[in-house]
């Protein structure tokens, strides 16, 4: 396989780009001057089309070029089209910390043509409304994907149909058998469905169908990565343009096998530069409901949940699962928020007064630390619960309530400080605070030091609003 | 015979057209023939002209991939070389309990670390040892959620209960003594008190204990001292020692012991590298694991896994100073409210979602190079276990029946 190398994260400079910007300082794309947004690009803030100059017939030239150097290590592709379209892969490194992965783990829940229409129409509804909020995100599930399982076109065709009807999700149309998949291209015309999948034996009326219908198609080869390059590399020298690999999913022997082709097609792409492996990878972990012999239900569903998380964290950029329910699809949707998070993000919020709501002079006052989840924890639900409250953040070094207070980065010294610090006292009339119900063994030396009476709130900030209710008189 | 790489090719290539003819025109005048291997040509309008004679001959011999009506019409055969990386260093080994004939009184005793990859690199490197789990065992009441209260209900309050419990029932390695009636805030017990809770256990159960202290700097010095000066030999895991204690003071007794020492930071390598510096004064690095802090799922996991992925690298890339093997407080996954809160039906029941935290954090943590697991729930602690199991039972996948999920009415 030949080696190209491509422009690494590291080599990048904004003088680089700079150099093949226009230089018109137009202000156009929101920034100050050229250099600045040769900065932003080169630390992927904004996007290379956000120069408008630069997309003139006459720079096409430093267009192509520019392209060409923020090309990241794995292709971007793009399911479906319009506002819902799902963009996967696109990542410029491999490892977390050098630079915040993009594109977030796509997840596409399942149905097929043999389930009742009803249930058909319900999962995917379900699968559609799925919603849970986390510290001021919305977390979501992004695809649908149609399985034939009846080996019959007309079936395969109506349920494609019913789902397009009932979702503006994009779809992965799952049957390995190409006059199936056509009828369901056929259901879906111009949708850009994934199309799963071409294998060594059926790749070529499969690669028809992609170019037809301009659909992006997986390549699968189960297990034998000299096999998925190959499909690979044929596909794309057949003209298709949009390739996703599959190199298999296995949930208990050949785990190991299943996180070893995982890591070493991503090692490929990010730090060896091989166009091929630099393709987006698709993870199964719903082949657990294939071998799942007499186990119950609900253990197949914990073995999918753990299988998605672990492919999560070793590099899949979309999985495909059966399960749709909450308790085990929550760690998964949490885990894949945290994974894409921009690693170089605070562990610390500033300390200082916080005010919520319009508070008077007889509202609660409470603690908490500076720490970022609890303070964004904390903080939302305060807000909402539209509790009116003053929240004092304690600098306690970016730990944790429990952690804090066992380490001695919470003390009462500092939470006395801080209540000084925070200028509460010209604020509200009485000299109560709410402590966090973790931090009440030091309860006593803070009314030592502080002079205020501490009240020891509830373990939970999900219980303040009810604590300030039954419990909170100035 | 003369090859002309496709790096040459491009150096040459631009947009005037093909200039390579003349030079292969020369060799052939020279050579009567050449061969391209590894040769890729971008061109929209190509005409080469040749004689005759000359074209007959090496004509067929020219591929010329993406030309109008080329699409292959059977697969196309390449390799993947596996991308291997060497790394100048390996992860020290610390070893966990001491059995009769090495000076202790366990059953059994546990090497962890000696890593050569990062995480389960299997196919670079063999896994050394596989990853150890603990069970916590805390000798007074403590909050528990209802998910693991139902599984220890019976013996809280009864450490040496809960122990056996841990390693008969729930499949634990090895069991974490959290000897926090020590603390002044709570009971104010004394390290004598504490060390007649070791006592117990260590007739319970067989396996290597990890000692676990209150976190107050003092108190747990003392009583570090005092279980080091009880119980020599034993190959505890003295859990925790901190920048803010008296480091020096503390590794003289734990060496002098002949323990081992879990060196506590949060989540600051920087920290991790100084507290190591400190104990190198006195102990050797087979003396030494790592907690660089867990944070639970949805409550700064990110910062964990990070941090911990970050550490074994740069051990591996020859950081002497984060070249140990990392422990992980998982138990802390139930700190997250989505593992332990009732919530509206849709996410229920928490007695399944409680412990998949648990889980998922462990295996996020696994997957960063963890070597000891302290845990909570027993169905967490299983799992984990066949996950472990699986990953290094060398057992390949079967791809014959992979494509069966596309049709599993499930």
């Amino acid at each position: 396989m030949a080696e190209k190398k491509k422009g690494g994260l590291k080599e990048l400079s904004p003088i680089t780009i700079y150099k093949n910007l226009p230089k018109t300082n137009c202000k156009e794309c929101g920034q100050e001057n050229c250099m600045a947004f040769a900065t932003k690009i080169v630390n992927r803030e904004v996007d290379l089309d956000a120069c408008k100059p630069l997309l003139k017939p006459e720079n096409a030239k430093q267009y192509a070029l520019l392209s060409e150097l923020l090309k990241p290590a794995v292709k971007e592709v793009t399911i479906g089209i319009g506002d819902k379209a799902k963009k996967i892969g696109g990542k410029l490194v491999m490892y977390r910390h050098e630079f915040t992965y993009k594109n977030p783990t796509a997840i596409a829940i399942d149905v097929t043509d043999e389930m009742p229409e009803s249930e058909v129409v319900s999962r995917v509804q379900k699968t559609d409304n799925f919603s849970y909020e986390y510290i001021g995100n919305t977390l979501k599930l992004d695809l649908i994907a149609v399985r034939s399982t009846s080996e019959n076109a007309d079936k395969f065709k109506a349920c494609v149909k019913k789902v397009s009807e009932t979702t503006q999700l994009p779809l992965i149309l799952v049957a390995l058998n190409p006059a199936i998949a056509e009828a369901g291209l056929m259901a879906a015309p111009k949708a850009r469905p994934l199309l799963y999948a071409a294998t060594t034996t059926n790749w070529k009326e499969m690669a028809e169908l992609a170019i037809m219908y301009d659909a992006p198609l997986v390549a699968s080869a189960p297990n034998d990565l000299n096999a998925l390059i190959s499909l690979a590399k044929t596909l794309q020298e057949y003209g298709v343009k949009d390739i996703v690999l599959d190199p298999g999913t296995f949930a208990n022997d050949g785990l190991a096998d299943t996180l070893n082709n995982f890591t070493v097609l991503r090692r490929a792409a990010t730090k060896g530069g091989e166009e091929l492996a630099g393709l987006p990878l698709i993870g199964i972990p719903m082949v657990a409901w294939a071998n799942k012999g007499d186990l119950a239900d609900d253990l197949v569903k914990w073995r999918e949940s753990y299988l998605a998380s672990m492919l999560i964290t070793r590099f899949a950029d979309a999985i495909i699962l059966h399960s749709n329910d909450g308790w085990s699809l929550l760690p998964t949707v949490v885990l894949r928020q945290n994974i894409y998070t921009d690693p170089r993000k605070p562990v610390a919020v500033e300390p200082g007064l916080k005010v919520f709501g319009t508070p008077d002079e007889n509202s609660p006052v409470m603690f908490t630390s500076n720490f970022a989840l609890t303070f964004y924890t904390v903080a939302s639900d305060i807000e909402s619960s539209k509790t009116n409250a003053y929240l004092i953040v304690v600098d306690a070094e970016g730990a944790a309530i429990d952690a804090g207070v066992a380490g001695r980065k919470l003390t009462a010294e500092k939470i006395a400080d801080a209540i000084k610090a925070s200028g509460i006292e010209n604020k509200v009339k009485h000299r109560k605070i709410i402590s966090p119900g973790k931090a009440s063994r030091i309860s006593g030396e803070i009314e030592e030091l502080s002079g205020w009476k501490v009240l020891v709130g509830p373990r939970d900030s999900s219980e303040i609003a009810k604590y300030v209710i039954d419990k909170w008189q100035p | 015979m003369i090859t002309t790489t496709h790096h040459d090719t491009d150096k040459k290539k631009d947009n005037e057209g093909l200039q390579l003819s003349g030079d292969i025109l020369e060799a052939l005048a020279k050579f009567q023939q050449v061969e391209l291997t590894d040769f890729q040509l971008d061109a929209k309008e190509l005409e080469i002209l040749f004689a005759p004679s000359m074209a007959a001959q090496i004509l067929p011999k020219l591929k010329l991939p993406g030309a109008p009506g080329s699409k292959p019409t059977s697969l196309l055969s390449t390799t993947f070389p596996t991308p291997i990386e060497k790394y100048p260093n390996k992860i020290s080994t610390v070893k966990l309990g001491a059995t009769k004939s090495e000076g202790g009184t366990r059953g059994k005793s546990f090497t962890i670390g000696g890593e050569l990859s990062p995480a389960f690199y299997t196919f670079e490197n063999p896994i050394p040892h596989k990853p150890i789990i603990t069970l916590d065992v805390f000798d007074m009441e403590v909050p528990l959620s209802k998910a693991v209260k139902m599984h220890v209900k019976d013996v809280v309050g009864d450490p040496a209960a809960w122990a056996k419990l841990a390693v008969e029932k729930f499949g634990a390695d090895m069991v974490t003594m959290h000897l926090i009636s020590v603390d002044p805030l709570l009971k104010d017990a004394t390290p004598k008190d504490a060390c007649l809770t070791i006592e117990k256990v260590l007739q319970a159960v067989d396996v290597p204990l990890i000692i676990g202290g209150c976190g107050d700097p003092v108190k747990d010095t003392a009583l570090f001292e005092e279980v080091c000066t009880r119980f020599p030999g034993e190959r505890f895991l003295m859990s925790s020692v901190t920048l803010d204690m008296d480091v020096a003071k503390c590794a003289q007794f734990i060496k002098k012991a002949g323990n081992a020492v879990l060196a506590f930071t949060p989540m600051d390598l920087n920290f991790a590298r100084e507290l190591n510096r400190r104990l190198y004064d006195h102990l050797d690095r087979e003396d030494i694991v790592m907690d660089l802090t867990t944070a639970a799922l949805g409550y700064g996991l990110d910062y964990a896994f990070t941090n911990m992925e970050r550490a074994r690298i740069s051990g591996l890339m020859g950081d002497q100073e984060l070249a140990h093997p990392m422990s992980s407080g998982t138990t802390n996954a139930w700190a997250a409210r989505e593992a332990w809160l009732k919530m509206s039906a849709e996410w229920e029941p928490r007695e399944l979602r409680g412990p998949l935290w648990e889980v998922t954090t462990a295996l996020t943590l696994l997957l960063a190079g963890v070597d000891l697991f302290m845990m909570m729930h027993p169905a967490a602690v299983k799992t984990l276990k066949d996950v472990t199991n699986h990953l290094t039972s060398g057992k390949k996948a079967d791809p014959a029946n992979f494509a069966d999920w596309v049709k599993v009415k499930a």
